[in-house]
């Protein structure tokens, strides 16, 4: 694989589920969620009982991806804000750190303003977190860690079972 | 570009089904969502035209079981097969672990599917991926049609790595499971390698 692959610690994971809840109370929002740029959803908040998530991820990142293709036809690097007005409710999509995308999905009891304003505090605190990972999973890699904890132990038979 | 989360015990990996249009990558994903158990399988999202050609990509997310207490979690996706919908189907490889190509057996398809297999080692390549070391299969799809080529001229032309091939019924579910179970096979020992 490319060396990219994103791994998510219990430590950081906190840190970015405190940080979205924060969000979420400060821009009076619905749902806050943080999607990886390849539709993988790492953390939501908020009312989503009834919502599909994993399919808005999928969506919300198939989204960014056509917008950054428009982007680079038209010479700009990437459109790092998104936004969809509904009837009812919203949704302000933002990209984070070119690699994760934060999206805030609110109604009347918000506004636009409060929510970009919000969002672009959000956004420097989870730079950060992200910029941490990829420190820890260099780190830990060079230590060969990651090996013990997980994968050495993988067998032919284990990804045998999972097609039983 | 696997997301290995420590945090909810999960692996997710992405594979992306190609191959020329009307092949019947859809066509893989629909028997995979009909066959599967519910509480294995999410939505599967098909972003078509009215005609029910591929605009976007097809999603299913699929939850397979757990290896050592992770929960290993793929999520597949088709590419738009038609030729002037290039833009999209390269946006769609970004971030591919594992690659499913479907050609179309019919020998008036077979040009089609040379384009659309070189349009695929372009399209990778500009991502930084060698087609040679990705985890790759190709399902040989509509075997039970009368005027296909045989299978090994097939994998002569298409499959020069001697990467796993399977002969495929789509609609009847023929070649499927195998298809998706060797790609994801392959997915999973590279993370491995990797760690």
């Amino acid at each position: 694989m490319t060396g990219s692959d994103l791994v998510m610690y219990e430590e950081e994971f906190r840190k970015i589920d405190s940080e979205l809840q924060k969000l979420h109370q400060q821009s009076n929002a619905k749902v806050v969620f943080l999607v990886d740029k390849n539709g993988q959803l790492i953390a939501s908040t908020g009312e989503t009982h009834d919502l599909d998530t994993t399919s808005l991820a999928s969506l919300t990142a198939g989204n960014i991806a056509a917008t950054g293709g428009i982007a680079r036809l038209l010479g700009e690097k990437e459109f790092t804000i998104l936004f969809h007005e509904g009837e009812k409710d919203n949704i302000h999509i933002s990209l984070i750190g070119q690699r994760v995308i934060l999206v805030v999905i609110f109604d009347g009891r918000s506004s636009l303003g409060l929510v970009r304003l919000r969002v672009k505090k959000a956004s420097e605190t989870l730079t950060k977190i992200f910029e941490e990972i990829t420190r820890k999973v260099e780190k830990d890699k060079g230590e060969g860690k990651l090996d013990e904890s997980l994968f050495a132990e993988i067998s032919d038979e284990d990804i045998d079972n999972l097609f039983r | 570009m696997s997301f290995i989360n420590y945090s909810s015990r999960e692996i997710n990996c992405k594979i992306v089904y190609y191959g020329p249009g009307l092949c019947g990558k859809t066509t893989n994903l629909q028997y995979i969502y009909r066959r599967t158990n519910p509480e294995q399988k999410g939505k599967l999202i098909s972003l078509a035209t009215e005609t029910e050609r591929t605009l976007f990509f097809d999603f299913l997310p699929l939850a397979l079981g757990d290896i050592k207490g992770f929960k290993i979690r793929f999520h597949l996706y088709t590419v738009p097969g038609q030729v002037f919908y290039a833009a999209s189907r390269k946006l769609i490889l970004k971030g591919v672990d594992g690659v499913v190509f479907v050609a179309d057996s019919q020998i008036e398809r077979m040009e089609s599917n040379l384009e659309s297999f070189d349009d695929l080692k372009i399209n990778l390549a500009e991502q930084g991926y060698e087609l040679e070391k990705l985890p790759f299969t190709i399902q040989y799809n509509k075997r039970d049609l009368p005027n296909i080529v045989p299978v090994l001229d097939m994998d002569r032309f298409l499959n020069l790595g001697g990467k796993p091939w399977f002969e495929g019924v789509a609609v009847t579910g023929r070649g499927v499971f195998e298809t998706l179970k060797a790609v994801a096979k392959q997915v999973l020992f590279e993370l491995k390698k990797n760690y």
